[in-house]
Protein backbone atom coordinates (compact mmCIF):
# COMPACT_ATOMS: atom_id res chain seq x y z
CA UNK A 1 0.00 0.00 0.00
CA UNK A 2 2.77 2.20 0.97
CA UNK A 3 4.50 1.14 -2.02
CA UNK A 4 1.69 2.42 -4.44
CA UNK A 5 1.44 5.56 -2.53
CA UNK A 6 4.53 6.57 -3.26
CA UNK A 7 4.22 5.75 -7.11
CA UNK A 8 1.46 7.14 -7.27
CA UNK A 9 2.43 10.59 -8.08
CA UNK A 10 5.70 10.07 -10.07
CA UNK A 11 3.21 6.90 -12.31
CA UNK A 12 0.94 9.55 -13.01
CA UNK A 13 3.28 12.31 -14.03
CA UNK A 14 5.00 9.52 -16.14
CA UNK A 15 1.20 9.22 -18.03
CA UNK A 16 0.35 13.17 -18.42
CA UNK A 17 3.81 13.70 -20.15
CA UNK A 18 2.98 10.65 -22.52
CA UNK A 19 -0.11 12.34 -23.03
CA UNK A 20 1.66 15.77 -23.90
CA UNK A 21 4.10 14.04 -26.31
CA UNK A 22 2.39 11.50 -27.92
CA UNK A 23 0.97 13.89 -30.83
CA UNK A 24 4.43 15.53 -31.47
CA UNK A 25 5.71 11.89 -31.47
CA UNK A 26 3.47 11.15 -34.40
CA UNK A 27 3.93 14.06 -36.17
CA UNK A 28 7.79 12.91 -36.00
CA UNK A 29 6.96 9.79 -37.32
CA UNK A 30 4.28 10.48 -39.72
CA UNK A 31 7.03 12.94 -40.97
CA UNK A 32 9.09 9.58 -42.00
CA UNK A 33 5.92 8.02 -43.46
CA UNK A 34 5.55 6.77 -47.11
CA UNK A 35 1.93 7.18 -48.13
CA UNK A 36 0.52 5.21 -51.06
CA UNK A 37 -2.15 7.33 -51.76
CA UNK A 38 -2.89 11.11 -50.68
CA UNK A 39 -4.28 10.66 -47.39
CA UNK A 40 -0.91 10.43 -44.61
CA UNK A 41 -3.16 9.00 -41.81
CA UNK A 42 -1.64 5.15 -41.58
CA UNK A 43 1.38 4.28 -41.33
CA UNK A 44 2.60 2.40 -44.74
CA UNK A 45 6.27 2.48 -44.19
CA UNK A 46 9.91 4.15 -43.44
CA UNK A 47 11.40 6.80 -45.81
CA UNK A 48 13.36 9.66 -45.87
CA UNK A 49 11.62 10.74 -49.32
CA UNK A 50 10.06 13.41 -47.08
CA UNK A 51 12.79 15.31 -45.59
CA UNK A 52 15.28 15.72 -48.41
CA UNK A 53 12.37 16.87 -50.87
CA UNK A 54 10.63 18.75 -48.05
CA UNK A 55 9.55 21.61 -51.03
CA UNK A 56 7.68 19.08 -53.39
CA UNK A 57 4.54 20.42 -52.65
CA UNK A 58 4.09 23.11 -54.58
CA UNK A 59 3.70 26.45 -52.58
CA UNK A 60 5.10 24.75 -49.26
CA UNK A 61 8.67 26.28 -49.63
CA UNK A 62 7.94 30.35 -50.39
CA UNK A 63 4.36 29.58 -47.54
CA UNK A 64 7.87 28.76 -45.29
CA UNK A 65 9.79 31.33 -46.16
CA UNK A 66 7.37 33.72 -46.14
CA UNK A 67 6.55 32.64 -42.35
CA UNK A 68 10.37 33.51 -41.25
CA UNK A 69 10.49 37.01 -43.24
CA UNK A 70 7.02 37.54 -41.23
CA UNK A 71 8.91 36.32 -38.00
CA UNK A 72 11.73 38.00 -38.05
CA UNK A 73 10.18 41.74 -38.96
CA UNK A 74 7.69 41.66 -37.08
CA UNK A 75 9.54 40.37 -33.96
CA UNK A 76 12.41 42.69 -34.11
CA UNK A 77 9.66 45.69 -35.12
CA UNK A 78 7.67 44.52 -31.99
CA UNK A 79 10.56 44.24 -29.57
CA UNK A 80 11.65 47.57 -30.02
CA UNK A 81 8.24 48.66 -29.46
CA UNK A 82 7.32 46.98 -26.09
CA UNK A 83 11.27 47.16 -24.53
CA UNK A 84 10.21 51.32 -24.74
CA UNK A 85 6.91 50.67 -23.18
CA UNK A 86 8.54 48.52 -20.44
CA UNK A 87 10.71 50.36 -19.46
CA UNK A 88 8.15 53.89 -19.34
CA UNK A 89 6.08 51.71 -17.48
CA UNK A 90 8.35 50.34 -15.10
CA UNK A 91 11.16 53.33 -14.47
CA UNK A 92 8.63 56.32 -14.70
CA UNK A 93 5.88 57.29 -12.67
CA UNK A 94 3.41 59.45 -15.13
CA UNK A 95 -0.44 60.16 -15.92
CA UNK A 96 -2.04 57.98 -17.56
CA UNK A 97 0.64 54.65 -15.99
CA UNK A 98 -2.65 52.89 -15.81
CA UNK A 99 -4.19 52.92 -18.60
CA UNK A 100 -1.34 51.90 -20.61
CA UNK A 101 -0.65 48.79 -18.59
CA UNK A 102 -4.44 48.17 -19.03
CA UNK A 103 -3.70 48.76 -23.19
CA UNK A 104 -0.80 46.08 -23.05
CA UNK A 105 -2.80 43.81 -20.97
CA UNK A 106 -5.91 43.89 -23.32
CA UNK A 107 -4.98 42.51 -26.20
CA UNK A 108 -3.51 39.10 -24.73
CA UNK A 109 -6.82 39.02 -23.07
CA UNK A 110 -8.76 39.32 -26.19
CA UNK A 111 -9.89 36.25 -27.89
CA UNK A 112 -7.91 35.95 -31.59
CA UNK A 113 -10.44 35.66 -33.88
CA UNK A 114 -11.98 39.58 -32.18
CA UNK A 115 -8.36 40.54 -33.01
CA UNK A 116 -8.40 39.17 -36.46
CA UNK A 117 -11.64 40.19 -37.33
CA UNK A 118 -11.88 43.70 -36.19
CA UNK A 119 -8.34 44.33 -38.02
CA UNK A 120 -9.95 43.15 -41.28
CA UNK A 121 -13.04 45.75 -40.99
CA UNK A 122 -10.45 48.22 -40.45
CA UNK A 123 -8.75 47.26 -43.45
CA UNK A 124 -11.68 46.92 -45.31
CA UNK A 125 -13.20 49.64 -44.17
CA UNK A 126 -10.09 52.25 -45.01
CA UNK A 127 -9.46 49.70 -48.58
CA UNK A 128 -6.29 48.60 -47.36
CA UNK A 129 -5.19 45.80 -49.76
CA UNK A 130 -4.12 42.89 -47.58
CA UNK A 131 -1.37 40.89 -47.97
CA UNK A 132 2.24 40.74 -46.16
CA UNK A 133 2.08 44.58 -45.04
CA UNK A 134 -1.24 43.81 -42.66
CA UNK A 135 0.24 40.59 -41.88
CA UNK A 136 3.25 42.32 -40.40
CA UNK A 137 1.03 45.14 -38.82
CA UNK A 138 -1.37 42.46 -37.07
CA UNK A 139 1.96 40.88 -35.96
CA UNK A 140 3.65 43.44 -34.47
CA UNK A 141 0.59 44.12 -32.48
CA UNK A 142 -0.47 40.88 -30.76
CA UNK A 143 3.59 40.36 -29.71
CA UNK A 144 4.10 43.90 -28.31
CA UNK A 145 2.36 42.88 -24.97
CA UNK A 146 3.74 39.49 -24.57
CA UNK A 147 7.50 41.36 -25.15
CA UNK A 148 6.36 44.15 -22.61
CA UNK A 149 4.86 41.46 -20.20
CA UNK A 150 8.56 39.33 -20.63
CA UNK A 151 10.97 42.56 -20.13
CA UNK A 152 8.71 44.00 -17.36
CA UNK A 153 9.27 40.85 -15.37
CA UNK A 154 12.98 41.29 -15.52
CA UNK A 155 13.05 45.08 -14.82
CA UNK A 156 11.23 44.63 -11.93
CA UNK A 157 14.17 42.97 -10.18
CA UNK A 158 16.54 45.03 -11.16
CA UNK A 159 19.23 46.30 -9.24
CA UNK A 160 19.15 49.98 -9.85
CA UNK A 161 22.26 50.35 -7.69
CA UNK A 162 24.10 48.83 -10.32
CA UNK A 163 23.45 52.59 -12.74
CA UNK A 164 23.54 54.27 -9.76
CA UNK A 165 27.13 53.25 -9.45
CA UNK A 166 28.28 54.07 -13.37
CA UNK A 167 26.75 57.61 -12.69
CA UNK A 168 28.68 57.73 -9.49
CA UNK A 169 31.77 57.02 -11.60
CA UNK A 170 30.77 60.34 -14.39
CA UNK A 171 28.83 58.16 -16.62
CA UNK A 172 25.75 60.14 -18.44
CA UNK A 173 22.63 58.80 -18.81
CA UNK A 174 22.96 57.69 -22.19
CA UNK A 175 26.40 56.03 -21.43
CA UNK A 176 25.17 54.09 -18.56
CA UNK A 177 22.12 52.50 -20.72
CA UNK A 178 23.91 51.25 -23.14
CA UNK A 179 26.49 50.05 -21.00
CA UNK A 180 24.42 49.00 -17.91
CA UNK A 181 20.96 48.71 -18.43
CA UNK A 182 20.94 47.26 -21.94
CA UNK A 183 23.54 44.48 -21.36
CA UNK A 184 21.36 43.27 -17.91
CA UNK A 185 18.31 43.35 -19.51
CA UNK A 186 19.68 41.37 -22.94
CA UNK A 187 19.00 38.20 -21.58
CA UNK A 188 15.01 39.22 -21.02
CA UNK A 189 15.14 41.03 -24.36
CA UNK A 190 15.83 37.51 -26.29
CA UNK A 191 13.74 35.99 -24.21
CA UNK A 192 10.83 38.34 -25.30
CA UNK A 193 11.85 38.28 -29.22
CA UNK A 194 12.33 34.11 -28.89
CA UNK A 195 8.65 34.17 -27.91
CA UNK A 196 7.71 36.75 -30.35
CA UNK A 197 9.66 34.83 -33.09
CA UNK A 198 7.36 31.67 -31.64
CA UNK A 199 4.18 32.90 -31.57
CA UNK A 200 4.45 34.51 -34.99
CA UNK A 201 5.21 31.87 -36.96
CA UNK A 202 2.64 29.73 -35.13
CA UNK A 203 0.02 32.33 -35.45
CA UNK A 204 -3.26 31.08 -37.59
CA UNK A 205 -5.92 32.55 -36.43
CA UNK A 206 -5.33 36.23 -36.91
CA UNK A 207 -3.01 35.59 -39.65
CA UNK A 208 -5.98 34.21 -41.65
CA UNK A 209 -7.98 36.97 -41.34
CA UNK A 210 -5.29 39.61 -42.81
CA UNK A 211 -3.49 37.64 -44.82
CA UNK A 212 -5.19 38.29 -48.33
CA UNK A 213 -3.55 35.90 -50.86
CA UNK A 214 -0.50 35.85 -49.05
CA UNK A 215 0.05 32.44 -47.63
CA UNK A 216 2.08 31.68 -44.62
CA UNK A 217 3.36 28.13 -43.05
CA UNK A 218 -0.18 27.93 -40.93
CA UNK A 219 -1.96 28.92 -44.31
CA UNK A 220 -0.73 26.09 -46.36
CA UNK A 221 -1.43 23.72 -43.86
CA UNK A 222 -5.18 24.52 -43.60
CA UNK A 223 -5.63 24.62 -46.94
CA UNK A 224 -3.51 21.75 -47.00
CA UNK A 225 -6.15 20.26 -44.48
CA UNK A 226 -9.20 20.91 -46.68
CA UNK A 227 -7.69 18.11 -48.87
CA UNK A 228 -5.18 16.08 -47.78
CA UNK A 229 -2.29 17.11 -45.93
CA UNK A 230 1.30 15.76 -47.84
CA UNK A 231 3.78 14.49 -45.21
CA UNK A 232 6.09 17.26 -46.12
CA UNK A 233 3.62 19.71 -43.54
CA UNK A 234 4.51 17.16 -41.32
CA UNK A 235 8.24 17.57 -41.80
CA UNK A 236 8.77 21.16 -41.30
CA UNK A 237 6.80 20.92 -38.19
CA UNK A 238 9.47 18.75 -37.00
CA UNK A 239 11.85 21.05 -38.33
CA UNK A 240 9.92 24.32 -36.33
CA UNK A 241 9.78 22.00 -33.31
CA UNK A 242 13.57 20.54 -33.54
CA UNK A 243 14.94 24.18 -33.79
CA UNK A 244 12.32 25.49 -31.39
CA UNK A 245 13.48 23.09 -28.49
CA UNK A 246 17.22 23.39 -29.28
CA UNK A 247 17.14 27.25 -29.02
CA UNK A 248 15.12 26.90 -25.78
CA UNK A 249 17.80 24.47 -24.00
CA UNK A 250 20.60 27.16 -25.37
CA UNK A 251 19.05 29.65 -23.45
CA UNK A 252 18.49 27.98 -20.32
CA UNK A 253 22.07 26.53 -20.28
CA UNK A 254 22.91 30.20 -21.24
CA UNK A 255 20.85 31.28 -18.44
CA UNK A 256 22.27 28.77 -15.84
CA UNK A 257 26.05 29.73 -16.81
CA UNK A 258 25.12 33.49 -15.82
CA UNK A 259 24.15 32.37 -13.15
CA UNK A 260 27.53 30.53 -12.12
CA UNK A 261 29.35 33.39 -12.93
CA UNK A 262 26.31 35.38 -10.50
CA UNK A 263 25.96 38.09 -13.04
CA UNK A 264 22.11 37.14 -13.28
CA UNK A 265 19.66 36.35 -10.61
CA UNK A 266 17.19 34.70 -12.68
CA UNK A 267 14.92 32.19 -11.98
CA UNK A 268 15.06 29.50 -14.30
CA UNK A 269 11.73 29.92 -15.22
CA UNK A 270 12.28 33.26 -16.86
CA UNK A 271 14.33 31.62 -19.38
CA UNK A 272 11.37 29.73 -20.75
CA UNK A 273 9.71 31.88 -23.17
CA UNK A 274 6.22 31.56 -22.47
CA UNK A 275 3.76 33.91 -21.37
CA UNK A 276 2.74 32.77 -16.76
CA UNK A 277 2.31 36.02 -14.96
CA UNK A 278 0.01 37.58 -17.55
CA UNK A 279 -3.12 38.22 -15.53
CA UNK A 280 -1.20 39.27 -12.18
CA UNK A 281 1.15 41.51 -13.99
CA UNK A 282 -1.67 43.13 -16.43
CA UNK A 283 -4.24 45.45 -15.00
CA UNK A 284 -2.06 46.05 -11.92
CA UNK B 1 19.89 63.17 -25.51
CA UNK B 2 19.97 66.72 -24.39
CA UNK B 3 16.48 67.14 -25.24
CA UNK B 4 15.54 64.70 -22.92
CA UNK B 5 17.39 66.01 -20.13
CA UNK B 6 15.83 69.02 -20.15
CA UNK B 7 12.20 67.47 -20.08
CA UNK B 8 12.33 64.57 -18.15
CA UNK B 9 8.40 64.63 -17.62
CA UNK B 10 8.69 63.87 -21.69
CA UNK B 11 10.44 60.69 -21.47
CA UNK B 12 7.82 58.40 -20.41
CA UNK B 13 5.79 59.80 -23.07
CA UNK B 14 8.84 59.32 -25.83
CA UNK B 15 9.16 56.02 -24.55
CA UNK B 16 5.52 55.05 -25.18
CA UNK B 17 4.78 56.73 -28.10
CA UNK B 18 5.76 54.11 -30.64
CA UNK B 19 4.11 51.20 -29.18
CA UNK B 20 1.26 52.85 -27.62
CA UNK B 21 0.24 54.43 -30.93
CA UNK B 22 0.33 51.18 -32.80
CA UNK B 23 -1.59 49.75 -30.63
CA UNK B 24 -3.91 52.51 -30.93
CA UNK B 25 -4.24 52.60 -34.37
CA UNK B 26 -4.51 48.62 -34.89
CA UNK B 27 -5.84 47.60 -31.35
CA UNK B 28 -8.37 50.02 -30.29
CA UNK B 29 -9.22 52.10 -33.71
CA UNK B 30 -10.36 48.44 -35.53
CA UNK B 31 -12.51 47.83 -32.27
CA UNK B 32 -14.57 50.64 -33.18
CA UNK B 33 -14.43 49.90 -36.77
CA UNK B 34 -15.82 46.32 -35.54
CA UNK B 35 -18.47 48.11 -33.65
CA UNK B 36 -19.29 49.97 -36.54
CA UNK B 37 -19.67 47.56 -38.91
CA UNK B 38 -22.03 45.31 -36.42
CA UNK B 39 -24.73 48.06 -37.15
CA UNK B 40 -24.98 47.96 -40.22
CA UNK B 41 -27.41 46.41 -43.18
CA UNK B 42 -27.23 45.72 -46.50
CA UNK B 43 -25.04 42.62 -48.23
CA UNK B 44 -21.54 42.32 -49.64
CA UNK B 45 -23.14 42.76 -53.49
CA UNK B 46 -25.56 46.00 -52.69
CA UNK B 47 -23.21 47.06 -50.09
CA UNK B 48 -23.27 47.89 -46.45
CA UNK B 49 -24.87 50.97 -44.60
CA UNK B 50 -24.91 51.76 -41.25
CA UNK B 51 -28.38 52.81 -39.41
CA UNK B 52 -27.96 51.43 -36.25
CA UNK B 53 -28.75 48.00 -36.81
CA UNK B 54 -29.40 46.73 -33.57
CA UNK B 55 -31.59 44.00 -35.04
CA UNK B 56 -27.70 42.37 -35.62
CA UNK B 57 -27.63 41.45 -32.69
CA UNK B 58 -31.01 40.44 -32.05
CA UNK B 59 -30.54 37.69 -34.63
CA UNK B 60 -27.14 36.64 -34.52
CA UNK B 61 -28.46 35.69 -30.31
CA UNK B 62 -31.20 34.12 -31.47
CA UNK B 63 -29.69 32.03 -34.51
CA UNK B 64 -26.96 30.77 -32.89
CA UNK B 65 -27.26 30.95 -29.57
CA UNK B 66 -26.42 27.06 -29.74
CA UNK B 67 -22.76 27.86 -30.91
CA UNK B 68 -22.92 29.98 -28.33
CA UNK B 69 -23.58 27.89 -25.43
CA UNK B 70 -21.47 25.20 -26.91
CA UNK B 71 -18.16 27.90 -27.28
CA UNK B 72 -18.66 28.03 -23.59
CA UNK B 73 -19.19 24.55 -22.28
CA UNK B 74 -16.55 23.23 -24.29
CA UNK B 75 -14.54 26.00 -23.31
CA UNK B 76 -15.34 25.30 -19.73
CA UNK B 77 -15.01 21.54 -19.41
CA UNK B 78 -11.80 21.95 -21.40
CA UNK B 79 -10.55 24.62 -18.94
CA UNK B 80 -11.48 22.06 -15.63
CA UNK B 81 -9.96 19.30 -17.69
CA UNK B 82 -6.92 21.04 -18.05
CA UNK B 83 -6.63 21.67 -14.58
CA UNK B 84 -7.28 18.54 -13.17
CA UNK B 85 -4.92 17.03 -15.61
CA UNK B 86 -1.99 19.59 -14.70
CA UNK B 87 -1.73 20.24 -11.28
CA UNK B 88 -1.01 16.66 -10.37
CA UNK B 89 2.16 16.74 -12.88
CA UNK B 90 3.04 20.22 -11.86
CA UNK B 91 2.60 19.47 -8.04
CA UNK B 92 5.27 16.67 -8.88
CA UNK B 93 7.57 18.88 -10.91
CA UNK B 94 7.42 21.56 -8.00
CA UNK B 95 7.91 19.60 -5.29
CA UNK B 96 9.34 16.07 -6.44
CA UNK B 97 11.17 16.46 -9.35
CA UNK B 98 14.44 18.02 -8.09
CA UNK B 99 17.39 18.84 -10.36
CA UNK B 100 15.71 17.70 -13.15
CA UNK B 101 12.82 20.42 -12.82
CA UNK B 102 13.72 22.67 -15.87
CA UNK B 103 13.47 19.72 -18.20
CA UNK B 104 10.13 18.70 -17.71
CA UNK B 105 8.96 22.48 -17.87
CA UNK B 106 10.49 22.25 -21.65
CA UNK B 107 8.46 19.18 -22.10
CA UNK B 108 5.54 21.17 -20.73
CA UNK B 109 6.11 23.86 -23.24
CA UNK B 110 7.33 21.21 -25.90
CA UNK B 111 3.18 20.76 -27.77
CA UNK B 112 3.40 24.75 -28.13
CA UNK B 113 6.20 24.35 -30.36
CA UNK B 114 4.44 22.36 -32.80
CA UNK B 115 2.51 24.05 -35.44
CA UNK B 116 -0.64 24.74 -33.98
CA UNK B 117 -2.70 23.24 -36.61
CA UNK B 118 -0.01 20.06 -37.47
CA UNK B 119 -0.52 18.86 -33.69
CA UNK B 120 -4.04 19.28 -33.98
CA UNK B 121 -3.98 16.84 -36.93
CA UNK B 122 -1.93 15.10 -35.53
CA UNK B 123 -5.00 13.84 -33.13
CA UNK B 124 -7.08 12.84 -36.63
CA UNK B 125 -3.86 10.12 -36.65
CA UNK B 126 -4.63 8.98 -33.20
CA UNK B 127 -8.16 9.20 -32.49
CA UNK B 128 -8.76 7.76 -36.42
CA UNK B 129 -11.58 4.98 -36.33
CA UNK B 130 -8.71 2.39 -37.77
CA UNK B 131 -6.20 3.37 -34.75
CA UNK B 132 -5.70 2.06 -31.93
CA UNK B 133 -7.14 4.38 -29.39
CA UNK B 134 -10.43 3.60 -31.27
CA UNK B 135 -9.66 0.03 -31.42
CA UNK B 136 -8.99 -0.45 -27.80
CA UNK B 137 -11.76 1.67 -26.55
CA UNK B 138 -14.24 -0.48 -29.17
CA UNK B 139 -12.55 -3.85 -27.21
CA UNK B 140 -13.50 -2.82 -23.82
CA UNK B 141 -16.80 -2.35 -25.00
CA UNK B 142 -16.55 1.96 -23.89
CA UNK B 143 -17.72 2.40 -27.55
CA UNK B 144 -19.63 0.48 -29.70
CA UNK B 145 -18.38 -1.75 -32.99
CA UNK B 146 -18.91 1.14 -34.93
CA UNK B 147 -18.44 3.83 -32.36
CA UNK B 148 -15.80 6.72 -33.11
CA UNK B 149 -14.24 9.38 -31.47
CA UNK B 150 -13.59 11.76 -34.67
CA UNK B 151 -16.59 13.93 -35.40
CA UNK B 152 -17.18 13.97 -31.64
CA UNK B 153 -17.71 16.41 -29.14
CA UNK B 154 -14.95 14.46 -27.09
CA UNK B 155 -12.66 14.35 -29.77
CA UNK B 156 -13.01 18.54 -29.94
CA UNK B 157 -13.07 19.36 -26.12
CA UNK B 158 -9.92 16.89 -25.98
CA UNK B 159 -8.60 18.95 -28.86
CA UNK B 160 -9.08 22.17 -27.10
CA UNK B 161 -7.88 21.04 -23.76
CA UNK B 162 -4.49 19.52 -25.30
CA UNK B 163 -3.70 22.53 -27.19
CA UNK B 164 -4.35 25.07 -24.56
CA UNK B 165 -3.17 22.74 -21.45
CA UNK B 166 0.44 24.14 -21.15
CA UNK B 167 -1.63 27.94 -20.14
CA UNK B 168 -2.83 26.37 -17.56
CA UNK B 169 0.16 24.24 -16.18
CA UNK B 170 2.71 27.05 -16.80
CA UNK B 171 1.03 29.98 -14.02
CA UNK B 172 0.39 26.84 -11.74
CA UNK B 173 4.01 25.62 -11.70
CA UNK B 174 4.72 29.60 -10.73
CA UNK B 175 2.62 29.48 -8.15
CA UNK B 176 3.25 26.56 -6.26
CA UNK B 177 7.00 26.98 -6.89
CA UNK B 178 6.74 29.77 -5.35
CA UNK B 179 5.59 27.94 -1.97
CA UNK B 180 7.95 28.29 1.21
CA UNK B 181 8.90 24.96 1.78
CA UNK B 182 8.63 26.31 5.36
CA UNK B 183 4.92 26.88 5.31
CA UNK B 184 4.10 23.11 4.80
CA UNK B 185 6.94 22.64 7.74
CA UNK B 186 5.04 24.36 10.01
CA UNK B 187 1.99 22.75 9.19
CA UNK B 188 3.25 19.19 9.67
CA UNK B 189 4.49 20.64 12.99
CA UNK B 190 1.35 21.70 14.51
CA UNK B 191 0.51 18.17 13.61
CA UNK B 192 -1.30 18.86 10.20
CA UNK B 193 -2.30 15.50 7.89
CA UNK B 194 -0.60 15.86 4.63
CA UNK B 195 -3.91 15.67 3.44
CA UNK B 196 -4.92 18.77 5.65
CA UNK B 197 -1.64 20.46 5.15
CA UNK B 198 -2.51 19.98 1.56
CA UNK B 199 -5.74 21.45 1.75
CA UNK B 200 -4.94 24.22 4.00
CA UNK B 201 -1.59 25.26 2.82
CA UNK B 202 -0.68 24.75 -0.51
CA UNK B 203 -3.90 24.96 -2.01
CA UNK B 204 -5.04 28.35 -1.29
CA UNK B 205 -1.07 29.59 -2.09
CA UNK B 206 -1.58 28.19 -5.57
CA UNK B 207 -5.03 29.35 -6.08
CA UNK B 208 -3.24 32.72 -8.18
CA UNK B 209 -1.93 29.99 -10.52
CA UNK B 210 -5.27 28.65 -10.72
CA UNK B 211 -6.76 32.11 -11.86
CA UNK B 212 -4.28 32.79 -14.11
CA UNK B 213 -4.18 29.32 -15.54
CA UNK B 214 -8.51 29.75 -15.87
CA UNK B 215 -7.72 32.62 -17.74
CA UNK B 216 -5.09 31.99 -19.80
CA UNK B 217 -6.70 28.64 -20.84
CA UNK B 218 -10.53 29.30 -21.06
CA UNK B 219 -10.20 33.29 -23.21
CA UNK B 220 -8.51 31.57 -26.08
CA UNK B 221 -10.74 28.41 -26.33
CA UNK B 222 -14.28 30.11 -25.99
CA UNK B 223 -12.99 32.05 -29.62
CA UNK B 224 -11.11 28.71 -30.89
CA UNK B 225 -12.64 27.03 -34.03
CA UNK B 226 -9.43 25.01 -35.04
CA UNK B 227 -10.41 22.03 -32.88
CA UNK B 228 -14.50 21.92 -34.05
CA UNK B 229 -13.28 22.50 -37.65
CA UNK B 230 -10.57 19.79 -37.72
CA UNK B 231 -11.57 17.64 -35.49
CA UNK B 232 -15.48 17.65 -35.18
CA UNK B 233 -18.49 18.36 -37.76
CA UNK B 234 -20.50 20.89 -37.92
CA UNK B 235 -23.06 19.55 -34.95
CA UNK B 236 -19.79 20.38 -32.80
CA UNK B 237 -18.88 24.01 -34.42
CA UNK B 238 -18.25 26.68 -31.71
CA UNK B 239 -18.95 30.48 -32.57
CA UNK B 240 -15.77 31.17 -33.45
CA UNK B 241 -17.12 28.53 -36.64
CA UNK B 242 -19.45 31.15 -37.50
CA UNK B 243 -17.74 34.32 -37.13
CA UNK B 244 -14.94 33.02 -39.47
CA UNK B 245 -17.20 31.48 -41.98
CA UNK B 246 -19.14 34.60 -42.51
CA UNK B 247 -16.22 37.00 -42.27
CA UNK B 248 -14.06 34.82 -44.54
CA UNK B 249 -17.40 32.74 -46.52
CA UNK B 250 -20.00 34.28 -46.62
CA UNK B 251 -18.97 38.18 -46.27
CA UNK B 252 -21.95 38.89 -43.93
CA UNK B 253 -19.67 41.18 -42.37
CA UNK B 254 -22.52 43.36 -40.07
CA UNK B 255 -23.67 39.78 -38.77
CA UNK B 256 -19.83 38.67 -38.24
CA UNK B 257 -18.76 41.82 -36.42
CA UNK B 258 -22.49 41.47 -33.81
CA UNK B 259 -21.26 37.65 -33.32
CA UNK B 260 -17.82 38.81 -32.46
CA UNK B 261 -18.68 41.64 -29.91
CA UNK B 262 -21.25 39.44 -28.70
CA UNK B 263 -18.53 36.97 -27.64
CA UNK B 264 -16.18 39.34 -26.59
CA UNK B 265 -19.04 40.86 -23.78
CA UNK B 266 -19.90 37.45 -22.78
CA UNK B 267 -15.86 36.95 -22.18
CA UNK B 268 -15.88 39.75 -20.04
CA UNK B 269 -19.24 38.85 -18.17
CA UNK B 270 -17.89 35.34 -17.63
CA UNK B 271 -14.55 37.12 -16.22
CA UNK B 272 -16.26 39.56 -14.00
CA UNK B 273 -18.12 36.58 -12.62
CA UNK B 274 -15.60 34.86 -11.84
CA UNK B 275 -13.31 37.40 -10.46
CA UNK B 276 -16.25 37.17 -8.17
CA UNK B 277 -16.29 34.16 -6.86
CA UNK B 278 -12.49 34.23 -6.29
CA UNK B 279 -12.09 38.23 -5.39
CA UNK B 280 -11.15 40.62 -7.63
CA UNK B 281 -7.60 40.98 -5.41
CA UNK B 282 -6.09 37.92 -7.06
CA UNK B 283 -7.75 39.02 -10.58
CA UNK B 284 -5.28 42.01 -10.82
CA UNK B 285 -2.97 41.23 -8.19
Amino acid sequence: MRWVKRHLLPAYAFLAFCYLLLPIGVVILFSFNAPSGRYNYVWEGFTLDNWIHWDAPPGIRSAVVKSLEIGVVSTLAATVLGTLIALAIVRHRFRGRGATNMLVFLPMSTPEIVLGASLLTLFLNRQIVTGFGTIFIAHVMFIVSYVVVTVKARLIDFDRHLEEAAMDLGANEWVTFQKVTLPLLAPAILSAALLGFALSIDDFVITYFVAGSTQTFPLFVWGAARVAVPPQVNVVASAIFLVAVAVMIGNVLWGLRNRRRGTVEEPIAQAIPVPRQLPQQGAA
Amino acid sequence: MGFIHRHRSLTPYLLLLPGIAWLALFFLAPLGFLGYQSLESGTFDTGFTFEWAFSNYWNAISDYHEQFVRSFVYAGVATVLALLVSYPLVYWIAFRAGRWKNVFLILIVAPLFVTYLVRTLAWLNILADEGPVVGFLRDIHVLGADGRLLATSVAVVGGITYNFLPFMALPLYVSLEQIDARLLEAAEDLYASKREAFLRVTLPLSAPGIVAGTLLTFIPAAGDFINAQLLGTPRQYMVGNVIQSKFLEVLDYPSAAALSFILMALIVAALLVYAKAVGTERLTG
